[in-house]
């Protein structure tokens, strides 16, 4: 108590204050009572047992920090690093001019938790206004995938569109990153260049063809996210994204268009179901173009006729008709069994075959062998290939890729039907030597004229520009020199495709017109072919128009059907190519009657002017614009 | 006493390559976040380009070409006898 206190000091205060100083341990000790324990061993034993506990802990500490530390660090790195997958774009594809064909952009893709998002039900309606879909929907979709982490919302969406989604930061809804194929050229091009699937692999065309090429590697990195999935930092690189390569093509988009215009409107106006061109670069074995209709439209894949997607330049099989007889000549030549001067007697127009007949659809009498070509003789042919071994024959024909692929690695290529001598019937030998009886694809009667254009040396067709396939020598030059300048006469007057001439230009070619086969025999439905070759002094192109089942009540046979689309597209080819004219007076000339028909008086005086401006004039180039001008 | 000169320059090392342990690996970061900020701006480029190419290829679409230059513009291809052929 405080009053006691008081009392106490003022009773001695100094004496009191001495004694506790004095005797401070008995003083203690007195309320203690028992003094018979030993301090200092107790203070000792508890200070060894907390010694030892730190001690213990210190290692124990140790031994996860320092020695033991791999199980802990890998728990406490999968809490919080994450491998993430870099996507990266597929190359772009271009055509021999470095025109996009098939070009990647991104695209977002919105993808959701559903264990989180299913939280916040009533962020949904939010989220499925924003998505276009309908609520009940959503919530279906999500509430049956409720324990999944991870579910595609909506796929490849324009980015802005998916930024818009991602800013209203519902709780566990993300936009991913992924990219989407557009082909600029639409169908003009679809079936050559095939389309790629939704996860951006090549399925058909040249994008499975090269999708190993087009295709990059996707990289990986290191990144902390938090406890949303959000990324907090960037840890490390593991792997570069290695973007895909670009691809060059061999095509050239302008002659691709126009063969697919000229080749749409000959199919509209014969009333033809299908269609199909090849453009091939004679020099080189480059397909330039190659054109199928009909098409679809690439960058709408779903829902087009699985029918269109064919590239049947390559993958469809036609009885060449026509097209045929160069090759056996060139075969005959070679053997020396004919010469071009040799005469074949075809009366009376028909020639037996077995129980059947071989026609033509006149008589032409007394046929040499440029004749056969230019009156198309199937008589005159069948006649040919009786003075050939059905080995030679055979041989003949399969080196000029008849019956096997011709290796341009696209994706389903056709090998063609070409039985063996083995397996021949009676009549297949001659019914062969004017294109019945076997089987090829549009691209193989390219390639093989290509070679008779090449001086005999064949090359396999190629899709990549600067690719340039081995050239094996199939056919003697001068043999095929002597077809080249036959087949040249089929485009001149009395030959069965005066429609193929090209102004300026020599052309070579072969109509042909194969009739069908249904149950039975040959029905009343053709095949229109026209296989060409220009110019002719020195082949640049080589041309195939296959047009399949035209209406036989317009026309049907392939000088009238087929050899149009050759002249219009070659034209416009030669061109855009640069190619110069290596027939020039005829083009002369018909300056010359156009101009004595505008003007009938003064035309002579025209055309001599027009000599003496050529001949001081230096470019050709210059009086185009004027003549356009003119026109307009 | 030499002993213990090796041991406090040891104990200075020590802390000294800490530090620049730490040091190197703050850099690490910060040259990684500028690289990162490098490759997004450097694919916005390429996408930007991508885009711009798939634009203009849409734009110089031959069929759509055709259209204009028919149709629009009225041109036509001229004829044989509206070309003058110049001899070389």
């Amino acid at each position: 108590m405080p009053g006691s206190d008081k009392r106490a000091a003022g009773q001695g205060g100094f004496r009191a204050l001495m004694g506790r100083v004095l005797q401070k341990g008995e003083s203690r000790q007195k309320p203690r009572g028992r003094a018979q324990f030993n301090l200092r061993g107790r203070l000792a034993i508890v200070a060894g047992t907390l010694g030892l506990c730190s001690l213990t802990l210190l290692g124990r500490a140790f031994d996860l920090q320092v020695v033991d530390n791999d199980f802990y660090q890998a728990q406490g790195a999968a809490r919080f690093l994450r491998e993430v997958p870099i996507p990266t774009s597929r190359g772009m594809i271009t055509d021999r001019n470095g025109e996009p064909l098939a070009v990647s952009t991104p695209v977002e893709s919105i993808w959701a938790n559903p264990q989180v998002l299913l939280k916040y039900p009533q962020r949904l309606p939010q989220l499925a206004d924003a998505l276009g879909v309908p609520v009940d929907h959503l919530t279906r979709k999500l509430s049956q995938r409720a324990d999944k982490e991870f579910i595609y919302l909506q796929r490849r969406m324009m980015p802005e569109a998916a930024q818009a989604i991602v800013k209203l930061e519902i709780p566990g809804v993300f936009s991913q990153r992924e990219y989407r194929r557009f082909y600029p050229q639409g169908d003009a091009i679809a079936q050559v260049l095939g389309f790629t699937n939704i996860d951006d692999r090549g399925q058909e065309g040249l994008e499975l063809a090269f999708d190993e090429w087009l295709r990059g590697t996707p990289g990986a990195e290191k990144v902390i996210r938090d406890r949303r999935g959000r990324i907090v930092e960037n840890v490390d690189l593991v792997r570069a994204a290695e973007p895909g390569k670009d691809l060059t093509l061999s095509l050239d988009r302008r002659i691709q268009f126009l063969a697919y215009r000229e080749l749409r409107n000959a199919l509209l106006e014969k009333g033809a179901t299908s269609g199909s061109a090849v453009v091939l670069d004679v020099a080189t074995g480059e397909v330039l173009a190659m054109v199928n209709l009909p098409s679809f439209n690439p960058n709408a894949v779903e829902g087009s006729d699985r029918d269109a997607h064919r590239n049947r330049s390559v993958t469809d099989l036609f009885e060449p008709g026509s097209t045929m007889k160069p090759i056996t000549v060139a075969a005959a030549l070679e053997t020396h069994a004919i010469t071009p001067q040799t005469k074949f007697d075809t009366n009376p127009g028909w020639i037996p075959n077995g129980r059947f007949r071989t026609n033509d659809t006149h008589n032409y009498g007394v046929l040499d062998t440029t004749g056969v070509i230019t009156k198309s003789s199937n008589v005159g042919a069948a006649m040919i290939v009786h003075r050939l071994s059905d080995q030679t024959f055979y041989g003949y024909l399969r080196k000029l890729g008849y019956g096997q692929s011709t290796h341009s690695g696209f994706p389903g290529e056709a090998a063609g039907l070409f039985p063996s001598p083995d397996r021949w019937s009676g009549t297949s030998k001659q019914t062969m030597a004017y294109g019945y009886g076997l089987s090829v694809t549009p691209l193989q009667v390219a390639q093989a004229y290509a070679a008779i254009g090449n001086g005999g040396k064949m090359i396999a067709p190629t899709f990549v520009k600067g690719q340039r396939n081995e050239a094996h020598q199939v056919m003697d030059p001068v043999v095929a020199n002597e077809v080249l300048r036959m087949m040249e006469t089929v485009t001149l007057p009395g030959g069965t495709a005066t429609q193929a001439r090209i102004l300026g230009y020599r052309v070579a070619g072969k109509t042909g017109t194969a009739r069908k086969a249904s149950a039975g025999g040959y029905a009343r439905r053709y095949v229109a072919f026209f296989a060409g070759l220009v110019p002719a002094s020195n082949p640049r192109f080589s041309m195939v128009v296959v047009i399949n089942d035209p209406a036989p009540e317009l026309a049907y046979v392939g000088g009238l059907v087929s050899a149009p689309v050759f002249h219009n597209v070659m034209d416009g080819a030669l061109r855009l190519m640069d190619v110069a004219p290596d027939d020039l007076d005829a083009w002369l000339a018909a300056q010359a009657a156009a101009e004595a028909k505008r003007h009938p008086k003064t035309a002579a005086v025209t055309a001599g002017a027009t000599q003496v401006a050529a001949t001081q004039a230096t470019t050709t180039a210059a009086p185009t614009p004027a003549a356009t001008g003119a026109l307009r | 006493m030499s002993l213990r000169i090796f041991l406090a320059f040891l104990i200075v090392a020590n802390v000294a390559s800490a530090i620049g342990v730490v040091y190197a690996r703050h850099e690490h970061r910060q040259l990684f976040v500028g690289f990162k900020q490098l490759i997004r701006e450097r694919d916005e480029l390429n996408i930007d380009f991508g885009r711009l190419q798939l634009e203009q290829a849409t734009w110089a679409e031959s069929n759509r070409i055709d259209q204009v230059a028919r149709n629009r513009l009225g041109m036509v291809f001229p004829e044989a006898d509206e070309t003058v052929v110049v001899r070389p």
